[in-house]
């Protein structure tokens, strides 16, 4: 038997849309976080772990990475902090000119970080097939470059979805100050790997 | 008795929209095209759910097939039934069916059905991600057998160890299909996490706070974060193993500076946690059901939670503990050997917890009762010789040896296996709307629990006396002959009472007692909507006031109302307290996920040919990622109220 309801409440005039944590968006980017998150920290466990039994780091006969291409992706990828901030607090308020403009700007930084990580693999020094070094310096750069790849798709489809006429939609904003949320993930991730695949070399040897 | 409603607002169920009015729109918006398109684009949870039970299912019954083939070769001395390399497949495809195609998703399988019943709401949290989890899952599973089935199925063990799994000792396909195997399981284990954590926190019902929630939302909480936290390892353990095998990098090959331990230390991160994400499911199956075949509120509900939180924590200090026979640094031994005894702390605390809520209760000892009873009794045994194996000089004689499988078998099947069938008879009626039969599902635990000692309880006997695991046959004259002889009728005896279980599934399909809303008297909300649920779940969403809400709510059930009956629309809430905040759409089918899914098999089977398949393979999928991202609904329509 089904019991009888007993009405108790109205949910009509709730909204339907917010931000950050209120939102299923939110949760669906930040448990995204945490399997990459993840799966960062074991292969940085993996770096160090190989780096203990290597003979050198870099091996002997290998010179480290050179510095150029990735600091200008570093440097680039920071500032790209500023536009992304813009755009967060634009989506936020619901300013779609603004969104519009400073999405497709995000779009167009990423494709010349996209540039600079190629001259990235370019740089490296070492093949992946060389020994266990060149192995974990090209996962962790391309786990980070398919990391990256992945959320400039997700900011262009969403730059294509804003200048439709779905751009109006509350929620979409939403999407778009989440999406810049993952964006700080991207470069708060790049930071260790930096260290890790440029500088620790470096110090190492 | 339709209401007459004002053009400028959209319907809504209420005092004026209720019954069968209420029901007929319901059906309308939330029903899924008819025919293959439909049945392929569908996210409806409990369809979902439904075919992850079935596939999981039928995983048991091929992984169970091959356990009698390697019986029947154990059960006499030097048997030539079996050649040497088949046996490698058949150890191989009987654990990793077990773990990666039945354990583990049989357990989110149940989530995802039961869940949403359980937490009032009317579907799970992405429910495209979750028809896509289920064709990753499906992908998979078919690999791997039709991989057997082609004679290149994996033979390295369900653990893959390098360097026998490597590229110089596994040569051809049979090992990149186990790590590109585990590739899929894991994504949609993965995927299937993030949809439970998401519809525990934010969709349940008004008024249940954390603290009112079933234990099994708190246990699947728990093993949906310990999913989140483990299997990336092992994805990432398989991909380097992939490309170790296939573009020639070094990260286990021990004569360029890799290493195999790195192997070891990175499953077992995963290997561990999984044991705890197969066993924890179960422990909320038992608290449900302990409750309410006891008619008393779980006894201990704070303790068997904290138990639940600590389990989960203390799981990923554990690993080590596969690892003793390695060679590791004494404080190593130490540490592991301590969280490993530790580990038996809580789960001693949630045995006592059940037995007090029997004690204290008017228990019935039906069909679910008596898994409990036969889980009880099996797993404490399965943890005592847990407890043994913790300690380094004994493990390091036992290691690799039938004490080993003895100890896992009794862990795994008592402590998952029969909370399991105990759960899938006690939520059956809900599945189908009739009731298992009671003196075939008697008949059957009797067999299943009597049989599984027959064959297990032998097996520690055999490894004392040093019989290894992973042997095709045995020479005469080493004692091992009864011991092995016993084991083999008792697995045919649990096979013989597996297929009672299903046979009494099917009959009762058909041919079974009605059950109605609430066969059993259960206090949880899934009990408060019709056998089988209708598509949309709840006709109004039920408001809770206590941890029983169908026990403390007899005559009539509150409820809020105000829902659009006109699109999908889901009730969000606070993640504490379950406060109403949002309303927000619960995206309508398609047939996208399906495609993506396809490109990603494609992508994952080809790449173990040619890495370019990675190149090639990635635009469609990434498209197919972007249609079902796409927004669907041809019209933007702000809705009236007031924002």
């Amino acid at each position: 038997m089904i019991p009888q309801p007993r009405f108790a409440g109205d949910l009509s005039t709730l909204k339907t849309h917010a931000f950050g944590h209120r939102s299923m968006t939110w949760w669906g980017v930040i448990a995204f976080f945490l399997i990459e998150g993840t799966a960062f920290a074991m292969a940085f466990a993996a770096y160090f772990f190989l780096m203990n039994l290597e003979q050198g780091w870099p091996p002997p006969d290998f010179r480290p990475p050179g510095l150029v291409a990735g600091t200008l992706f570093t440097l680039l990828i920071l500032l790209s902090e500023i536009p992304n901030t813009m755009l967060k607090h634009a989506a936020e308020k619901g300013q779609l000119r603004k969104v519009r403009r400073l999405l497709l700007l995000m779009v167009g930084l990423a494709v010349a970080m996209l540039v600079l990580r190629a001259f990235e693999f370019a740089s490296l020094n070492v093949w992946w097939s060389d020994n266990a070094y060149g192995s974990i310096v090209w996962a962790l750069l391309l786990l980070h470059a398919a990391h990256f790849a992945t959320d400039w798709v997700d900011t262009v489809v969403l730059a294509g979805v804003m200048h439709t006429r779905h751009g109006q939609e509350g929620r979409k904003f939403v999407d778009v100050a989440e999406n810049a949320m993952y964006w700080r993930f991207v470069w708060l991730t790049w930071l260790p790997i930096y260290v890790m695949i440029y500088w620790i070399p470096r110090w190492a040897s | 008795m339709t209401a007459k409603i004002s053009p400028r607002d959209h319907d809504r169920d209420g005092e004026k929209l209720q019954g069968e009015a209420l029901h007929f729109r319901l059906e309308k918006t939330w029903s899924r095209e008819p025919g293959l398109w439909g049945w392929l684009s569908t996210t409806d949870h409990k369809e979902i759910g439904r075919r992850y039970i079935v596939t999981a299912m039928i995983f048991l019954a091929l992984g169970g097939l091959v356990s009698l083939l390697m019986r029947l070769q154990l059960a006499s001395p030097e048997s030539g039934l079996i050649s040497a390399q088949r046996y490698n497949e058949l150890f191989t495809m009987h654990g990793t069916t077990m773990m990666f195609l039945f354990a583990v998703p049989v357990m989110e399988a149940i989530a995802i059905y039961i869940l949403p019943l359980m937490l009032g709401t009317r579907n799970i949290a992405f429910p495209r991600l979750n028809a896509f989890s289920y064709w990753a899952y499906l992908s998979g599973g078919i690999l791997l057998w039709a991989a057997f089935l082609l004679n290149i199925g994996p033979d390295a063990g369900w653990f893959s160890y390098v360097p026998l799994a490597g590229p110089e000792f596994s040569p051809g396909k049979r090992t990149d299909i186990w790590a590109q195997m585990v590739t899929f399981t894991e994504i949609a284990a993965l995927a299937v996490s993030v949809e439970i954590v998401a519809t525990i926190l934010k969709l349940r019902a008004p008024g249940m706070t954390l603290a009112r929630m079933p234990i099994f939302a708190w246990a699947m909480l728990v093993v949906s974060l310990m999913t989140i936290f483990s299997m990336p390892s092992v994805t990432l353990a398989s991909g380097f193993l992939l490309s170790d095998r296939l573009v020639g990098t070094h990260f286990y090959n021990q004569y360029e500076y890799g290493d195999a331990l790195l192997w070891q230390h990175l499953f077992w991160f995963f290997g561990h946690p999984e044991v705890y994400i197969i066993f924890l499911p179960a422990a909320g199956f038992v608290s449900e059901i302990v409750q309410t075949f006891s008619r008393r509120p779980t006894f201990g509900y704070t303790a068997i939670v904290l138990a639940i939180v600590a389990i989960g924590l203390l799981a990923f200090g554990l690993w080590v503990h596969h690892m003793f026979a390695t060679g590791l640094p004494r404080v190593g031994y130490s540490f592991y050997t301590a969280a490993s005894m530790t580990v038996a702390i809580p789960s001693g605390i949630q045995i006592f917890c059940w037995i007090a809520t029997m004690w204290d209760g008017r228990p019935r000892f039906q069909v679910p009762l008596l898994y409990v009873v036969g889980f009880v009794i099996t797993f404490v045994l399965g943890g005592l010789t847990g407890v043994m194996l913790a300690s380094v000089p004994l493990d390091l004689q036992l290691h690799d040896t039938y004490f080993v499988v003895a100890h896992f078998h009794y862990v795994l099947v008592g402590g998952s296996v029969f909370p399991l069938l105990g759960a899938v008879t006690y939520w059956f009626p809900k599945f189908t709307g009739r009731m298992m039969s009671e003196r075939l599902g008697q008949a059957t635990f009797w067999l299943l629990f009597g049989g599984f000692q027959l064959a297990f309880a032998p097996m520690h006997l055999s490894g004392l006396m040093g019989m290894p695991r992973r042997v095709y046959t045995y020479p005469e004259g080493m004692g091992w002959d009864l011991t092995n002889l016993l084991s083999t009728i008792g697995a045919f005896i649990v096979a013989l009472a597996v297929l009672m279980f299903v046979v009494n599934a099917l009959l009762s399909m058909k041919r079974g007692q009605a059950a109605g809303a609430n066969p059993w008297d259960a206090p949880g909300l899934e009990w408060a909507t019709g056998s089988p649920p209708p598509v949309y779940n709840f006709p109004h969403i039920p408001v809770v006031t206590s941890r029983t809400p169908l026990w403390d709510n007899r005559a009539k059930l509150p409820v809020m109302t105000g829902l659009r009956v006109d699109e999908r629309e889901q009730l969000l809430t606070t993640v504490i307290d379950a406060r109403p905040d949002l309303r927000e759409p619960s995206p309508i089918p398609t047939i996208w996920p399906f495609v993506a899914s396809l490109a990603l098999a494609a992508l994952f089977v080809s790449s173990m040919f040619t890495p370019w398949a990675v190149v090639i393979g990635t635009p469609p999928l990434a498209a197919a990622l972007v249609a079902w991202f796409w927004p669907k609904s041809p019209d933007v329509t702000p809705e009236p109220v007031i924002e």
